[in-house]
């Protein structure tokens, strides 16, 4: 048995004490309290069935599938080339970076690897995807214990980010930019120029969060010491991503595997907190933002001319097998399982999204926490509820 | 630094707080919000921003790939089969595919860029414009002529960053 | 009422008084809507707030309002109807009721209490009645939370805001505000009466105590649980719509404005200068103009401080619902009593 926090302990004392009292007298019977399908601390329409004794939770379950768009079913009637257009709306912050292990599942498939320069620009994009959709957590965090100046400091700086890649792909939200075999296109003239300024601003950005944020009192007072996850718990549940870094775990894909991408190009730290509180999540968050700024600083220096696309035939057939790739997304590890026939489209695609799994972890995390506790957690936990539901 | 730090009581964290709201407060006074009031002042959208997508009629011969190759099918061409006079004096006269229909429904258009990419002829571009909202969802269903009208919009390609290998 | 040293006759006085009410409650809502709420809040966010209705876009508030006009009455069906519409209602007239005691000028009062610190703080308390109501008869769960939040919240806060008032009431020697002002605007620090002595001076921590309450009071971040949109959707809120919701908007940020006031009268010397630089000795010296200068220095001051409620509501983020309880019982009301006592030793050796 792992350390609990006393108020974990507390609050299975608080469960147990309300199951008997309930059982003995049904008298109090709780209050069963649905934060969703549709809440504005959930951002999508997530359901958590709580059951409250005051405003402490006994017990609690997430119910989701309200956003089920079928994506995995919806791919066996797609080509190759079209499924990076579905997979882009899974994880609708950081787009990019759900293209990236679909493209490479394909390559492997194929036996084809992307030439060194667009291996090089796909980090990058990868990697300012994961700032596009981390700033916006950091932002977010401070709407969910209601401070709502940082949202719209996120929302100022996201935005260079988002130009950059809509200058560099075509579409801001939805890039579908990587094709198997390499990129669409290559990049525009002066965008390396241009995002070295954006990467100042970020880093800027950052200080403001952390200034107005993370050092505030009454922030750390809600974050520390909350929803603590040890980390054999945090292992068993599956979670990934900074969940599980926060936890004690150091464990990045981007270090730890051997991938046709450029992140051993870069040399950079991978963040471990030892607390696993919500305070650690978000300032593991907070420090890889940094992290990702230095990796596309020391990219932008390392982009080898040449081609952005291997030779590929018009029409792609991948041929028979199986292939599993997983990468270190913003959001945690993100896997396409492809299993291909042999035709124009895959015959099954399995998606693994982190925040599925690291919902899962909610009814634990969850127990014998008060009402406002159970927005950080979630805030902390950072879903997104088309990952979830996918 | 450090020193300074562990000088200072807890306190600052708050005041560091307001004192980063203030300064926003000043900088937008000075300088200036970071929005643009949207209908009066407008941003440029990038060059190759998927705004609308342009059709240039006489180039399109209506093989059916960008509608083949749709994610979500939204492209409905029509066309027919007819004699065009001979290239040369003399000739036999060709059979060319005439287009008598080409729509594009943006209600479900995902833009994804697909068709543009299979496009073997060169008769689709992306045009960076983005005003083509209608109150009818109805109307959001271009023709080939309204289509082909935002064939004035479209800009040319961008330079590409050095190191880039021309296709 | 000897207002410009005309006799006005008694229907006068009274139309006079509930025009002066009605202003003295929505021009600072007004000015504070649209001031702090749409523009400092826009600012510090680095946007500009509204800027299509009239010029820089006042008129946005009274667009707003008529938006609300318009939208249907509605009451969930399983609420206590009657008990449902009247609650933005109790809590507007606690705004209303408060404002009565706040002295404008010499003259320019509304009633003159001998009690009215009492009274003020008495009536405040009307409006934590109106939430709980608000919360319990939505029949909506989120609004049960919040209005029983909202009630544990503002009965906390109501006992600082007492004792820091009450070191202002020793020190003055009296519970009526006028005599407060006065008592302020002829006394001196350390025998240097150039500023007179507001007792933000003397009595600082009291001040910050009553700023700290007054923030709960209001229910402003960071002490906004019982609305805390991001958990309780709106707390008691949740289930108003209309003109009904609007109500309770202007409802907040009167009360912000009247509590500012109040706090302005009590720390900062209210309506008055300091008496010695025009060589009055007493309020009967005062000239006739101080009745016009005075609500305008009065609404200045209620800018300050509102400015600063605001400036604190736009920073924080919100604490949690027990250690809001701990601080309020632990930190400030131990403060609060150790000042008074302080205060009322000081008091008594001097």
């Amino acid at each position: 048995m792992t350390d609990l926090s006393d108020r974990q302990k507390l609050g299975y004392i608080a469960s147990q004490a309300a199951d008997a009292r309930l059982n003995v007298e049904l008298e109090t019977e709780g209050m069963t309290l649905n934060i969703g399908p549709q809440h504005p601390a959930t951002h999508g329409t997530l359901r958590i069935i709580c059951r409250l004794d005051g405003e402490q939770v006994v017990w609690a379950e997430p119910s989701c599938g309200y956003m089920h768009r079928g994506y995995e079913k919806l791919t066996e009637v797609r080509t190759f080339p079209q499924v990076t257009t579905l997979v882009n709306r899974i994880d609708w912050l950081g787009s990019f970076a759900n293209e990236v292990p679909f493209i490479l599942a394909a390559e492997k498939l194929m036996e084809i690897e992307a030439p060194p320069r667009a291996q090089v620009i796909r980090t990058i994009l990868f990697e300012l995807s994961r700032i596009a959709n981390v700033s916006l957590f950091l932002g977010d965090l401070g709407v969910q214990m209601g401070a709502i100046t940082p949202v719209f400091i996120a929302f100022r700086d996201r935005e260079y980010v988002l130009n950059l890649i809509e200058s560099a792909t075509g579409g801001r939200f939805h890039p579908n930019f990587d094709r198997i075999g390499g990129l669409k296109d290559d990049l525009p003239a002066g965008w390396i120029d241009e995002t070295r300024q954006v990467m100042v601003k970020l880093r800027e950005f950052c200080d403001i969060i952390e200034d107005l944020l993370f050092g505030n009192e009454i922030f750390q007072s809600r974050t520390r010491g909350i929803g603590i996850i040890p980390a054999d718990i945090a292992k068993d549940y599956g979670l990934s991503g900074a969940n599980l870094r926060a936890s004690g775990v150091d464990y990045d894909l981007r270090r730890d595997q051997e991938i046709a991408m450029a992140w051993d190009k870069a040399d950079f730290k991978v963040w471990t907190h030892p607390d696993g509180d919500s305070f650690a999540r978000c300032w593991v968050r907070l420090q890889e933002t940094r992290e990702s700024c230095k990796i596309v600083e020391q990219l932008l220096d390392q982009i080898p001319a040449g081609p952005v696309m291997t030779k590929v035939p018009r029409i792609i057939k991948v041929p028979e097998g199986e292939a599993w790739v997983a990468t270190e997304n913003p959001l945690g590890v993100m896997g396409y399982y492809v299993v291909s026939k042999g035709d124009l489209g895959p015959f099954r695609v399995k998606i693994r999204t982190p925040s599925f799994n690291n919902i899962s972890i909610v009814p634990w995390a969850l127990k014998g926490v008060y009402v406002p506790d159970i927005i950080t957690i979630l805030a902390s936990l950072y879903f997104i509820l088309g990952d979830i539901d996918r | 630094m450090a020193k300074k730090k562990s000088k200072k009581p807890k306190t600052p964290g708050l005041f560091k707080g307001m004192g980063i709201t203030l300064g926003i407060l000043g900088h937008t006074i000075k300088d200036g919000a970071n929005t643009v009031q949207y209908p009066h002042e407008k941003e440029t959208p990038p060059i190759r921003a998927r705004g609308v997508i342009a059709l240039h009629e006489d180039n399109c011969t209506a093989c059916m790939l960008c509608v083949r190759s749709c994610p979500d099918w939204c492209i409905y061409i029509e066309g027919h089969k007819q004699l065009a006079p001979p290239r040369r004096a003399g000739g036999k006269p060709r059979q060319v595919n005439h287009l008598d229909r080409f729509d594009i429904d943006y209600a479900l258009c995902m833009y994804c860029g697909i068709c543009v990419e299979v496009c073997p002829f060169d008769a689709l571009f992306w045009s960076p414009e983005y005003e083509y909202s209608e109150p009818k969802i109805a109307d959001l269903l271009h023709d080939k002529n309204k289509l082909g009208e935002w064939m004035e919009t479209v800009p040319e390609a961008p330079e590409l960053e050095a190191g880039a290998q021309k296709k | 009422m000897n207002l410009l040293a005309t006799d006005i006759p008694y229907w006068g006085q009274s139309l006079l008084r509930v025009l002066g009410g009605l202003v003295a409650v929505l021009l600072p809502a007004g000015t504070i809507v649209y001031l702090f709420l749409f523009k400092m809040m826009s600012f510090m966010q680095s946007r500009l707030g509204p800027m299509e209705a009239g010029p820089y876009g006042s008129m946005q508030l009274l667009a707003e309002v008529g938006k609300w006009m318009q939208k249907e009455d509605l009451a969930p069906a399983a609420a206590d109807h009657r008990i449902f519409k009247m609650a933005p209602l109790v809590v507007l007239v606690s705004t209303f009721l408060l404002v009565v005691v706040i002295p404008f000028g010499p003259d320019a009062w509304f009633t003159n209490f001998s009690v009215g610190v009492f009274y003020g703080l008495a009536v405040a308390s009307i409006s934590v009645l109106g939430i709980l109501i608000a919360g319990w008869a939505s029949a909506n769960k989120y609004s049960l939370l919040g209005g029983l939040r909202a009630a544990g919240q503002l009965i906390a806060y109501e006992l600082p805001m007492v004792l820091a008032t009450l070191g202002v009431v020793i020190q003055a020697g009296s519970m009526n505000l006028q005599d407060i002002v006065v008592a302020q605007n002829t006394g001196e620090i350390f025998g240097f009466s150039g500023l007179g002595n507001p007792y933000i001076f003397t009595q600082f921590i009291g001040f910050l105590i009553f700023m700290i309450a007054v923030q709960a009071e209001l229910t402003q971040a960071p002490f906004d649980m019982p609305i805390a949109e991001s958990e309780l959707v709106s707390g008691y809120m949740t289930e108003y719509s209309g003109f009904r919701f609007l109500i309770f908007f202007i409802a907040e940020f009167a009360t912000a404005g009247v509590f500012a006031l109040i706090a302005s009268v009590l720390f900062l010397g209210g309506w008055g200068i300091p008496f010695e630089w025009f060589g009055w000795t007493s309020v009967d010296d005062v000239d006739n103009w101080m009745n016009l200068a005075g609500p305008v220095i009065m609404f200045t001051k209620m800018l300050v401080l509102t400015f600063i409620i605001m400036w604190v509501r736009f920073s924080f983020p919100r604490f949690r619902e027990d250690q809001l309880q701990t601080f309020a019982w632990k930190i400030l009301i131990p403060l609060a009593l150790a000042n008074t006592a302080i205060t009322a030793t000081l008091k008594v050796a001097f």
